[in-house]
């Protein structure tokens, strides 16, 4: 590899970092704000315009808060645990594209860290690995209410792993391929996946909502019965850094959602409107560019959508019963998933015979 | 640049599996086999076996490693793992003795063996590949592989067989 091109990932990376924290910052203001719009409430509204500079106010409280760590706990891994919640949050946007390429001085650009062709593996692969911060920040906190969220956590995480593969299975095998590039490189214009996926979009979105531990399957931290689950002992950054992990893991599920089923930065008309750029611009460079910068802003703005309809069910619907949860994801998501991958199989068979 | 790389990787897997044996806590030496998995996907990577690499994570770190880790930490509640095990000098001994034979056969066995080559020609570095991968499994070893969901099915059958409730039981 080139070092310009070395330079160009470098910095390619930094931004996507920044982007993820950012995002995931401002995720927490959002979430209240919404929070209060459905409850009839005015949220945060003291800490700047509107309330805006209310992440910056919560950050620093966490940040001058006492750093506690309970006697007689696994002090190394009770540091370690959050460390790895966020070390994995953000490892997973690296393969995500954000959008197609951009042409700078001849040299084609393309708007993704790392480009390799087991993508939707190296997800799943970042993903099972987030159960670890969970687990081992309840078990190093040496207290049995942290001990049982992590365990419950654990279970959870793990069953809905396997539905999300088995629905993932069904759009690799339309895309016979891998790669998270080529697959959003297939779903140009409005040929998203989501037309020949309905059920395996509605079953990843549930598994998505199970793995980032979101309402309704918040089970590990339920306060109700475990005052807090998996960090009851943190307080400070460290609690710190499993809220902002959760958030970023939404930002991430979202976005490759975006990606699998949502046509990740393409729109309709996209490739009328790079021809008639090309013929007004005269110049396929710009043209392309353009359009580029546009997809961008369509995959974010899809990607915003996500993590708003994620808040809107937070606040809207009750948590399952912990029986209700298991039963939700061995007994009828993967059926469905495997119900889902016949039926995909079938649907491609009968394509080729009739066509 | 390859070869420094393979020596820290190889060395660090080395460490972390000796770290799994010598650990006194459970957790700990669950956590350095999760470690020692990573630095082996590490090699595969060197290797160009990038889906290997991924499905080494996926299966081993991710899944199996994570009920490890469930069995042991319901397991280990802080008192038992305080209490010394006692060993006698005499199984000491006899594992000293067992060790060292094991390690003696292996030097034996790994001796006279010679590092196969590959002709730079006729190297395909994309054999690694998922592609390539699959056409091999699908093609040339379809009956081993049938054969092995075959015994995975087997498997599951018999891990709900031993799960599923007793008449009269109850759990919830």
């Amino acid at each position: 590899m080139e070092s310009v091109d070395l330079l160009y990932t470098g910095i390619y990376i930094l931004v996507i970092f920044g982007i993820t924290l950012l995002i995931a910052t401002y995720s927490t203001y959002f979430e209240r704000k919404i929070a209060a719009f459905i409850q009839d409430r005015v949220g945060p509204n003291r800490a700047g315009p509107a309330g805006l500079l209310q992440p910056l106010a919560d950050a620093g409280k966490l940040f001058f808060k006492e750093d506690f760590i309970p006697a007689k706990s696994s002090k190394m891994l009770f540091v370690i645990g959050p460390g790895i919640a966020m070390l994995v949050a953000t490892m997973s946007s690296a393969v995500i594209p954000f959008g197609d390429m951009l042409i700078v001085g001849g040299r084609e650009l393309f708007l993704q860290a790392i480009e390799v062709n087991i993508g939707v593996l190296y997800i799943f692969g970042v993903v099972s690995l987030g159960v670890y911060g969970l687990m081992i920040g309840g078990w190093a906190s040496n207290n049995k209410f942290s001990l049982l969220g992590a365990i419950r956590a654990a279970s959870q995480n793990i069953s809905y792993e396997l539905a999300m593969g088995l629905s993932l299975i069904a759009v690799l095998m339309l895309s016979g391929s891998l790669s998270l590039r080529e697959i959003a490189a297939q779903q140009a214009g409005f040929n998203w996946n989501i037309w020949y996926q309905p059920l395996g979009f509605i079953i990843f979105l549930v598994c998505a909502f199970a793995e980032t531990n979101r309402t309704p399957f918040d089970l590990p931290e339920s306060e109700a019965e475990l005052i807090g689950g998996y960090h009851t002992e943190y307080g400070s950054m460290k609690l710190g850094m499993y809220l902002f992990a959760e958030y970023i893991n939404i930002f991430v599920v979202s976005a490759v959602m975006t990606t699998l089923y949502f046509g990740a930065y393409n729109f309709p008309f996209m490739a009328e409107l790079q021809v008639w750029l090309t013929n007004v611009t005269e110049s396929a460079v710009t043209a392309n560019n353009i359009v580029t910068m546009l997809g961008v802003g369509v995959m974010f703005l899809k990607i915003f959508l996500f993590i708003f309809f994620f808040m809107w069910v937070r606040w809207t619907l009750p948590r399952f019963r912990y029986d209700q949860l298991m039963k939700l994801g061995w007994q009828i998501l993967i059926p469905l998933a495997i119900l889902n991958i016949v039926l995909t199989g079938g649907g491609i068979l009968l394509k080729d015979y009739l066509f | 640049m390859s070869e420094s790389l393979f020596f820290f990787l190889a060395s660090l897997t080395l460490l972390c599996a000796l770290m799994v044996v010598i650990s006194k806590n459970p957790v700990h030496s669950v956590l350095f086999l999760i470690i020692t998995f990573f630095t082996i996907s590490g090699h595969y990577i060197l290797l160009n076996a990038q889906f290997l690499a991924a499905v080494n994570i996926i299966v081993y770190a991710g899944a199996i490693m994570v009920l490890f880790l469930f069995v042991i930490m319901f397991l280990n509640m802080g008192k038992e793992s305080e209490k010394e095990v006692k060993t006698s000098t005499l199984s000491k001994i006899a594992g000293t003795i067992a060790g060292g034979l094991l390690f003696v056969v292996m030097i034996a066995a790994l001796k006279d063996t010679e590092i196969a080559g590959y002709n730079a020609e006729t190297y395909d570095s994309q054999i690694g590949m998922v592609e390539s991968l699959g056409v091999v499994l699908f093609t040339e070893y379809l009956l081993p592989f049938e054969l092995a969901s075959v015994l995975f099915l087997v498997a599951m059958v018999g891990a709900v067989m031993l799960g599923k409730k007793e008449s009269g039981e109850q759990h919830f």
